[in-house]
């Protein structure tokens, strides 16, 4: 019996002990003496999360291949664990052999979303890890971040030895075979990070030195270490059909948020939504090939026993097979009790038919991102979905049975007017008119109900609107209470449901997304008042972060009210995502234009990505 | 065909709570490949049933489910087929095929054994005379206590549904009413116990183990009691 590093007493005092204990079926257990690395791969919140997440079971999969490498996963214990651990200065342990995390030679930590950077001090202070990076001594492990939010590290620079740009198929293992080479030859941990720095996609904070103007934006960002490159370029994994994919996830015994089979049929979006950092920074689209998916879902079906599979990509109607891949699926676990998930589909005629097949009409839901209420606004932001879609989708819809539409849209765009605010009531109205008018009173299945729901828009680097200002959190909130109104106005206001976020996260996100390194000093300030778990809104406690700025002299408006000037030098710039900055200025330039651009399928449009010497760029050009 | 499974539930896999079990084996049946019966609709569900929950913290040598199969190879093949994709600490012990028309596991729970072991800081320091004041508690002609419920709470007498005990070696052996109706959970008896020589239970101080289910094949005056398993035959 595997032993644990918390006592039965312990265990049966906490919630849903199974966070703790491991053993899920597919662990991948190996004798630690026998291994030249131990790298243990962290997401920064509950394990329930962290478990839904399919890029550390791609990595755990990768890094478990090789007999020299033992990969362990790392999760934040919860509050009330948290708790009995300072009490009883308990170590943070890894889940599979259960040793501290401090015994570790890499932590990886998973950067998906701004608001777990309080949890990742957690994770290094439960670990009894030095919290900086310049504290830290030759015995205490590499921490080592990546994912979508190391495209701009900037306000984690000081927490973390090195950052991995792009997607971690490519590089790791060079980095791995670094630093056997480098305990071979008794090297120090400055040599190590002078070897990692000249591979490609590593990023090492204290190898830049950082300076400022006077008004506060950076004079310079240039290298103080011969070893650093200037620029680093993203690392993309050009094959999705030759690579690591895992055929024996992992199987939590608790519900995860994600509890099925992830067939990830593509990567990157040929959409060029203005918004959106994803559709961006995994640019060029690649698709992996339906023999690809065929088997990946045979082998994982199997080795896990799931009962549901479900797609994953950011746009699975570009897929260029999805009718193949949706049949295949439908056609061979249809029968055996294998549910089928469908991401949000762009509604048509395929989908709708699909998605019969597989769900019950009566019990699910329509959704749209239409993202901003009116057509202008719509063409601001490249969302190429247009009021005669949405409104053709939803009658095709309501007479195939459903009576439930949900409609997703963003407040605070750039160039927004009351109007453009108003048109997501009066679209939100036309859609329940649809109803009204398609439907004959006697095949009604009662009320249409149609829900709309804003969040606020927060910019992103290596977007078109990276330059742009954000919102004050009462101006957040005047915009949604303005659609609040008219929405009650709207003659089917009996039918729609309006709901809004709080903007004090919005806030927050908006300067990590954007800050520079002056912003870990707030963080580590915020995380020693006590903010913890911040994505979770009952543990959000903004007037504590509001004091960390105050008490660190870090002027928020800086960050998120001002248009950046398009000369300024911004925190990641040092950062070539493919994309070229002429082309997001481009963008920035149509889009205040209210100019569309095409699909990367249609035109394209020249953003840079072709550097990486394929995918949709190469698409019908052999 | 309906089938009864009898499992074992060690080591770390008692801090798996009985929803997640259940979770759990929906999962484990499917690797296995078994030929079970699914149910009709939209989001199919497997004919399985649990005997009797167990809680968290408990370990278990008699486990019981029983499921609707459409078609089975024999016993042994099938236990070997399960424990192949079976996490550390859950085993199969034995798959029979019960008669058409017997009642489900769940149904005929009556009773179960347990075995109550002293967690290393939670050792009386003399077992002889711990035995001795514990023979004495159950020996009593009634054991009256207030049974809280979430209906509220109610007066009740322990005896007769504390079927059997003994004190062996260092550890504690109840058989106590199990069950729809009348549930009694070991710790309550150790409540008790601990009432009677005027302290608390701490809270962790017994390790708990159960042993076996059973059903009751007499009436309330003469009790005969049966192990679940015994209700069904193996495939050969």
């Amino acid at each position: 019996m595997r032993k644990l590093a918390l006592s039965d007493e312990i265990l049966l005092s906490v919630q849903q002990p199974a966070r703790y204990i491991g053993g899920e079926i597919n662990m991948c257990v190996k004798d630690p003496k026998k291994v030249d690395i131990r790298f243990a791969m962290c997401f920064p919140d509950v394990y329930e999360i962290g478990m839904s997440h399919l890029g550390i079971q791609i990595l755990y999969d990768m890094f478990n291949q090789r007999e020299d490498i033992y990969c362990e996963r790392i999760y934040s214990p919860w509050i009330d664990l948290d708790k009995i651990m300072r009490e009883q200065q308990i170590p943070l342990f890894t889940i599979e052999t259960q040793d501290p995390i401090k015994t570790m030679d890499f932590i990886g930590i998973t950067l998906q979303y701004e608001m777990c950077y309080t949890n990742i001090l957690q994770i290094l202070d439960l670990g009894q890890i030095p919290l900086l990076s310049k504290d830290r001594g030759e015995d205490d492990p590499i921490i080592i971040g990546g994912g979508p939010c190391a495209y701009n590290p900037e306000p984690l620079a000081d927490f973390f030895d090195m950052f991995y740009i792009g997607e971690g198929e490519t590089v790791y293992f060079d980095l791995m075979d670094a630093y056997k080479r480098n305990k071979e030859n008794h090297g120090s941990r400055k040599d190590f990070l002078e070897m990692a720095a000249q591979i490609p996609g590593i990023y090492i904070p204290e190898f830049y030195q950082v300076t400022y103007k006077e008004d506060g934006t950076i004079a310079s960002f240039l290298p103080n270490n011969p070893c650093a490159k200037p620029i680093i370029r993203k690392e993309v994994e050009m094959d999705l059909n030759h690579t690591f994919y895992p055929k024996k996830p992992l199987v939590p015994y608790i519900k995860a948020t994600q509890d099925r089979v992830v067939l990830e049929i593509q990567r990157g979006c040929i959409r060029g939504c203005r918004f959106c950092q994803a559709g961006a920074v995994y640019r060029p689209v690649r698709e992996r090939s339906l023999e690809f998916l065929k088997e990946a879902a045979y082998e994982m079906l199997k080795s896990t026993g799931y009962e549901e599979i479900s797609l994953s990509s950011l746009s699975s109607s570009d897929y260029s097979n999805l009718e193949g891949i949706v049949n295949f699926l439908i056609e061979e676990f249809g029968q055996k009790g294998v549910n089928i998930s469908l991401p949000s589909l762009r509604i048509d005629a395929f989908s709708l038919d699909v998605m019969s097949k597989v769900q019950d009409v009566k019990k699910s839901s329509l959704t749209f991102a239409p993202e901003a209420g009116s057509q202008r606004l719509r063409n601001v932001i490249n969302k190429g979905l247009t009021e005669e879609n949405i409104l053709d989708g939803a009658a095709k819809a309501f007479h195939g049975g459903w009576n439930r539409v949900k409609l997703y849209f963003m407040l605070g765009l750039p160039t927004e007017t009351v109007e453009d605010m108003e048109d997501i009531a009066i679209l939100s109205d036309k859609i329940a008119r649809v109803y009204y008018a398609e439907i004959p009173k006697e095949n009604r299945n009662g009320k249409v109900q149609v829900t709309a729901s804003t969040s606020f828009f927060v910019p992103k680097p290596f977007t078109p609107f990276q330059w742009a200002p954000m919102c004050t959190k009462e101006e957040y909130l005047g915009k949604a209470r303005i659609v609040n109104t008219k929405m009650k106005e709207m003659l089917n206001h009996k039918s729609l449901k309006y709901n809004w976020h709080e903007a004090d996260i919005t806030v927050l996100e908006g300067v990590f997304a954007r800050g520079d390194r002056r912003i870990g000093k707030v963080i580590l300030r915020a995380y020693q008042k006590g903010c913890l778990y911040d994505a979770w809104s009952e543990r959000f406690h903004n007037n504590l972060w509001m004091e960390a700025f105050a008490e660190e002299g870090i002027d928020i408006g800086f960050y998120n009210l001002r248009e950046r000037d398009l000369d300024e030098i911004l925190p990641w710039d040092f950062i070539d995502a493919g994309i070229t900055k002429e082309f997001l200025k481009r963008e920035w330039q149509h889009a205040k234009e209210e100019k569309v651009t095409p699909n990367c399928r249609a035109a394209c449009s020249g953003c840079g990505a072709k550097v990486f010497g394929g995918g949709v760029c190469y698409e019908n050009k052999n | 065909m309906k089938i009864r499974i009898k499992f074992s539930k060690h080591g770390n896999m008692k801090f798996i709570g009985h929803l997640d079990i259940m979770r759990y084996f929906q999962k484990a049946i499917r690797r296995a490949e078994i030929d079970i019966v699914y149910s009709e609709g939209f989001s199919p569900h497997q004919k399985i049933s649990f005997a009797a929950p167990l809680g968290v913290g408990l370990l278990s040598e008699g486990e019981y489910m029983d499921i609707e199969v459409h078609t089975s190879k024999p016993s042994q093949e099938m236990i070997k087929a399960l424990n192949a994709v079976m996490a550390e600490g859950i085993e199969i012990i034995s798959y029979k095929l019960l008669p058409e028309n017997s009642k489900n596991a769940m149904s005929l729970v009556a009773a179960a054994d347990y075995m109550l072991q002293f967690r290393e800081t939670y050792k009386p320091e003399d077992f002889k005379s711990f035995q001795q004041t514990f023979l004495e508690f159950i020996n009593q002609p009634e054991l009256r206590i207030i049974k809280k419920t979430k209906k509220g709470e109610h007066a009740l007498d322990l005896k007769p549904l504390l079927y059997a005990a003994k004190v062996q070696g260092e550890n504690i052996f109840l058989c106590i009413s199990t069950g729809s109706s009348d549930n009694i959970k070991p710790e309550l008896v150790m409540e008790t116990y601990y009432h009677y020589i005027g302290q608390v239970m701490p809270k962790f101080a017994f390790q708990v183990t159960r042993l076996e289910v059973y059903a009751n094949m007499g009436n309330n005056e003469e009790r005969k009691l049966v192990p679940l398993e015994s209700f069904g035959k193996d495939i050969v």
